[in-house]
């Protein structure tokens, strides 16, 4: 049966000639147990395939785009400057900055541990940059690889500690939080804090705006043709391989509908200053993340290390690679976090890194829809938290509402969040889906 | 039946393994030729798992040499074993509950095109697969863990195939399985050996092992207790050498209520 299956790919050299055609063949009429509930090929089936989804409790990103909705809902409804272009645009170009941290979270959450030192790191990778730059005049394309690459070897630090040592991530990731938070204030010195210059590189990733108004509508048009013709190719691709393919119908809604979603965005960017260079880089490390998630043998290892480390070991996983790269990827996402908060403040601060933006950035993962307990998640979860939280925060502020009770909220939708994790969970251990 | 050749596929020469103070192994041999089905069988504790670990390379062993058609090998990483042709079919399964049927059929070796991951194909080939092994799935797009036990059983041995290994070990494939789905591991593993796979075969159920091996090999308390030939020895006798002794629990058992063994 082996030889059969493999003869297509070019056989296999250990197999020593033992390829005779496989008589089960023939016998086997159906592959399909037929007390199962099949999914039917059409629109139709796409939607009860779908309720059945919800039901058995796998939610995806539907808890968080509920709660979006509601949340702009409510703000719109107590002050009509909430959906305004200037404070849309405003909201895309601050959840930059944390949701960077947050693509690093989600990794590490994939893997089923946790991350505490991102805050610091990024700070440090601020202050790296800041005082490379401003004090000492490195180039400024020299400084900020020196802020990555400095984040990405903490991270591999932290890895290695947990994947060859074998000391828990939460408790490495802890000292990193007080060590790295120690090295950005000895970097920084007794200066404190240091401006970044305003016609600086750093500065422009958060204050240029393309303000032509194709910029917008034509990357609008780039996602959504891109979205339509991979999804087309795969179908087509599948059809022609025998295998189940999504119906026309079903890619022709989806479409549409992120059609919607992108073509209103440039809109009401369009209205303000135009399409902010601080959301495209957000989105572009998305896009390039998501699909090594997804679609590369890397991203395949990680979420196996998530469901079950001695399977994927046994599979003959290098555990300790992936453990480690995953980690440096953290400190590198912590890395490109710190400097876009850096480019938005305008200078690295005593402050950098510290206060809850830690919290935030593990929060809006979770909040997203990535799983506490490994292995489930997607890294758009780290922008639709993010638009979560920060939709709060500016709602709040524009009402006029203290940080305290700021806190307070933000935490009970961290804790909902997480609740909907676990029961979805729980539901989908009955359901059999999880 | 079986085509024996002179050359065994595996030879292990005097495996020893220690776990801090208990000697879980020491000096085994143990031989497997190309064709034939090697029952290892044990009590529990007589190191059965452990010497399938040593082979597969999750617990290199201390000392002895493991030689691979005549040529002695280091097998110190799950990887060495998958690269000579081992293929392992553990008792606890090891799948990925949270990847889909596809996902985990070709976990560790996944199919690329142009660097990515090719699902296509992939899938193509995984239904080829689970037809060829007339294996029923509901789809082979649902994650794992929506499986039954003797499903994800037969996910997993389907999952040793595709690395075209010359040696397959299976640990207890068929303890978990109902009636059926025993009798179709069993067609598998016989199909296996008119491949000319050498497979080993660990089990408790004395049924299994007179049905399709062909040699028994006996662990007890870590050492080698006795090699049959199963068309030629009683299960008696195999059982004795399980228990280490003619007189024991089972036997009496058997002499008092007068049963012929199961």
């Amino acid at each position: 049966m082996t030889t059969n299956v493999h003869r297509k790919n070019g056989g296999n050299k250990r197999n020593g000639g033992a390829a005779d055609p496989n008589p089960v063949a023939k016998d086997a009429v159906t592959v399909v147990d037929p007390r199962l509930l099949v999914r039917q090929e059409g629109f139709k089936g796409y939607l009860t395939e779908f309720s059945r989804k919800m039901r058995s409790g796998d939610l995806g990103a539907v808890p968080v785009i509920v709660g979006i909705a509601i949340i702009w809902a409510v703000f719109q409804w107590k002050d009509s400057a909430f959906l305004s272009p200037k404070n849309l645009s405003d909201l895309s170009v601050l959840i930059g900055g944390t949701g960077m941290i947050s693509v690093g979270i989600v990794f590490v959450l994939l893997l089923g541990e946790i991350d505490l030192s991102v805050g610091s790191v990024s700070g440090l990778a601020a202050a790296t940059l800041a005082v490379l730059n401003v004090n000492h005049g490195v180039p400024e394309g020299i400084a900020v690889a020196a802020a990555l690459g400095a984040g990405a070897a903490l991270g591999a630090i932290h890895g290695f500690f947990f994947a060859k040592i074998g000391v828990p991530a939460f408790v490495v990731t802890l000292a990193g939080l007080l060590a790295w938070n120690g090295l950005m204030l000895q970097v920084l010195g007794t200066t404190g804090t240091i401006g970044i210059d305003d016609d600086s590189f750093v500065r422009t990733l958060t204050d240029h705006y393309f303000t032509d108004l194709a910029a917008a509508y034509g990357a609008a048009t780039v996602a959504v043709v891109g979205f339509f013709l991979a999804q087309f190719a795969d179908t087509r691709r599948r059809k022609a391989a025998g295998v189940p393919s999504r119906p026309l119908s079903e890619i022709v809604v989806r479409t549409v509908v992120i059609a919607a979603i992108v073509f209103t965005a440039a809109w009401r960017l369009n209205e303000y200053k135009g399409l902010p260079l601080g959301l495209v880089i957000f989105v572009v490390v998305l896009v390039v993340l998501d699909f090594v998630v997804r679609r590369t043998a890397y991203g395949r290892k990680v979420i196996a290390l998530g469901g079950s480390v001695e399977a994927a070991r046994r599979a003959g996983i290098n555990v300790a690679a992936i453990r480690v790269s995953v980690f440096a990827l953290a400190g590198l996402m912590a890395a490109c976090g710190g400097l876009m908060i850096a480019s938005r403040v305008g200078s690295a601060s005593q402050q950098a890194g510290t206060g809850n933006l830690l919290m935030e950035a593990i929060a809006a993962a979770v909040i997203g829809g990535t799983s506490l307990f490994g292995g489930r998640g997607s890294v758009w979860s780290a922008m639709l938290g993010m638009l979560v939280i920060g939709s709060i925060s500016s709602g709040m502020s524009l009402l006029g509402v203290a940080n305290s009770v700021q806190y307070m909220i933000t935490g009970g939708v961290l804790l909902a969040a997480v609740v909907i994790d676990s029961v979805s969970r729980r539901t989908q251990r009955s359901a059999g889906r999880g | 039946m079986a085509i024996v050749p002179n050359e065994p596929v595996l030879a292990l020469r005097g495996i020893s393994k220690r776990f801090g103070a208990v000697q879980a192994l020491s000096d085994i041999h143990l031989e497997v030729h190309a064709g034939e089905v090697v029952a290892l069988v044990g009590d529990n504790g007589a190191g059965k798992s452990t010497l399938v670990k040593t082979i597969a390379g999750v617990g290199p062993a201390d000392e002895g040499v493991l030689a691979w058609q005549g040529r002695p090998v280091q097998i110190s990483r799950p990887h060495d074993a998958q690269e000579l042709g081992i293929a392992t079919v553990y008792q606890d399964l090891a799948l990925c509950d949270n990847i889909d049927v596809v996902g985990n059929l070709f976990l560790g070796r996944e199919i690329l095109r142009g660097g990515v991951l090719d699902e296509v194909e992939m899938e193509r080939r995984a239904r080829e697969l689970l037809q060829t092994l007339s294996i029923r799935i509901p789809s082979v797009r649902i994650p794992i863990a929506s499986l039954s036990g003797g499903q994800r059983q037969t996910v997993a041995i389907a999952r040793s195939m595709l690395g075209e290994p010359k040696l397959v070990i299976l640990d207890e494939p068929t303890a978990a399985l109902g009636v059926e789905q025993t009798a179709q591991v069993l067609d598998l593993v016989e199909r296996l050996r008119e491949r000319g796979l050498a497979v080993i075969l660990i089990s408790h159920n004395m049924a299994d092992v007179k049905a399709v091996a062909d040699r028994v090999a006996v662990l007890r308390l870590g050492r080698n207790n006795g090699t049959f030939e199963v068309r030629s020895t009683s299960q008696e006798e195999i059982i004795s050498a399980i228990t280490g002794a003619t007189d024991n629990a089972v036997t009496r058992r058997k002499a008092r209520s007068g049963e012929v063994a199961k």
